[in-house]
């Protein structure tokens, strides 16, 4: 038995749990701008105390090699997030989701590769013929899904990020008969991870990842940019249940805990973002219904309401002649800075 | 641990996870997510153990790979949330002295 299969060592679990409270009282913090500043400082020290515990519990092998790897991937991070403009901040967060999708996915696949050393699998030795490794039953499940909803993390991630950057057209784009073929390739991954469970076999596991890479490619293309943060929100969501699907995988409190509340929050968030935006939920999921083919849905007609786009002239000259003005402050407004004014 | 008890955690992380958010005022969706993405990257403690385990070169690789792209999201995750939070606060910090007098 490796390390971190064995009986679970009281203080790692304690120190798991701790960074978990700390991740609670994160999003706590985050809630109110009194308090936020607070949260955050929370969520690092979270961070901090997983880390440093996993690195401890394995000092075994490389920590050089990990505290290297540590130390390049901090520095491209607070690089960029020190030079992004803040204007293109929404861009930036699909990008890191997509880093955490990838890394599930690599962490699933390294996974497979290695059963044993993992915990998950046992070497079979039988009488006649080669020794070879069987996984378990329901860590091939758990791995299937995690690494299934990573791959869509990471697809899903890229084209908002595309999108939002305006590398992509931001307009849904509508492939004939998409519903039916999204079904498919769903039901497709779902039917695989179940033969997963008979077959430990290359194939499945590696259909499983392409499989999983496209429908979060056609999830996303389909939906406007205007639906964009609540997409981006929801592929936060999706990068919370990878963490805790690969949590389950390797047995590991952390990574279940944080992950189950990252998953769980990203959805409410998404769900509060759209009905501050006044949009439907599902209609955003399930993509592109604001778009003019969707006449067919009945939410259509509900979320075709008239809006308009104007110049800075056109919002003065309106403003000086209305008798009252509502803001609406959000993110935007922060960025420009505009509360000052206002007050 | 067996797998009742792993599920049971889950499933009280996800209730947490649910009721933590609903009072979150709409200024800060935007920080709110950020600080999200920037736990998520708890993936990290997987690519840990990835990177540790012995036996294969490949998987060890790809484990350490993953701890790269997980330390680019923990730091530039909090960094931005951080820059993000700092706006806000400015709106704060004007308004106390004022408002004391």
């Amino acid at each position: 038995m490796m390390e971190h299969t064995a009986p679970v060592n009281p203080w790692v679990a304690l120190a798991y749990l701790v960074a978990g409270v700390c991740f609670i009282l994160a999003l706590r913090g985050l809630s109110s701008p009194a308090t936020s500043q607070r949260g955050n400082r929370y969520g690092m020290i979270g961070m901090l105390i997983a880390v440093v515990t996993t690195v401890l519990t394995h000092l075994n092998v490389g920590v050089w090699e990990i505290l290297v790897a540590i130390a390049i991937g901090g520095a491209i991070g607070l690089v960029t997030a020190r030079r992004i403009a803040m204007t293109d901040m929404p861009q930036l967060v699909a990008a890191f989701h997509s880093l955490v999708g990838l890394a599930a996915v690599l962490v699933g696949v390294a996974a497979y590769l290695n059963p044993v050393a993992f915990g998950i699998g046992e070497m079979v030795i039988p009488l006649i013929g080669d020794p070879f490794v069987v996984i378990h039953q329901v860590s091939r499940i758990e791995m299937g899904l995690g690494v299934a909803i990573g791959a869509i993390t990471f697809s899903g991630s890229v084209i908002a990020f595309l999108k939002l950057n305006g590398n992509m057209s931001g307009s849904p784009i509508m492939l004939p008969g998409r519903h039916v073929i999204n079904l498919a390739v769903l039901a497709g991954i779902i039917g695989l991870i179940a033969y997963f469970l008979t077959d430990q076999s290359g194939w499945v596991f590696w259909t499983i990842t392409a499989l999983s890479f496209v429908i979060g490619f056609l999830l996303i293309i389909p939906i406007g940019g205007a639906d964009m943060p609540v997409v981006v929100s929801m592929l936060n969501s999706y990068s919370g249940w990878a963490a805790a699907a690969m949590g389950f995988t390797l047995h590991n409190t952390a990574m279940i805990i944080t992950g189950a509340l990252v998953g769980s929050s990203g959805a409410i968030l998404s769900y509060i973002m759209c009905k501050a935006m006044n949009r439907s939920f599902i209609s955003v999921i399930a993509g592109g219904f604001g778009a003019s083919d969707a006449g067919s849905s009945g939410g259509g007609a509900a979320i075709d309401r008239p809006w308009k786009r104007g110049s800075a002239e056109d919002a003065a000259f309106l403003m000086s002649q209305a008798e009252q003005v509502v803001i609406v402050p959000g993110y935007g407004m922060a960025v420009a800075q505009a509360q000052h004014v206002l007050r | 641990m067996d797998f009742i008890s792993i599920l049971s955690i889950f499933v009280m992380a996800c209730f947490v996870g649910y009721y933590v958010v609903w009072s979150v005022t709409p200024a800060l969706h935007t920080p709110l997510m950020a600080v999200t993405n920037a736990v998520s990257s708890v993936i990290i403690v997987g690519a840990l153990i990835a990177s540790a385990a012995a036996g294969s070169a490949t998987s060890k690789y790809l484990g350490l790979l993953a701890v790269v792209l997980a330390s680019v999201n923990i730091f530039g995750g909090f960094a931005v949330t951080q820059r993000m939070l700092a706006m806000y606060k400015k709106k704060e910090r004007p308004a106390a002295p004022v408002s004391g007098k």
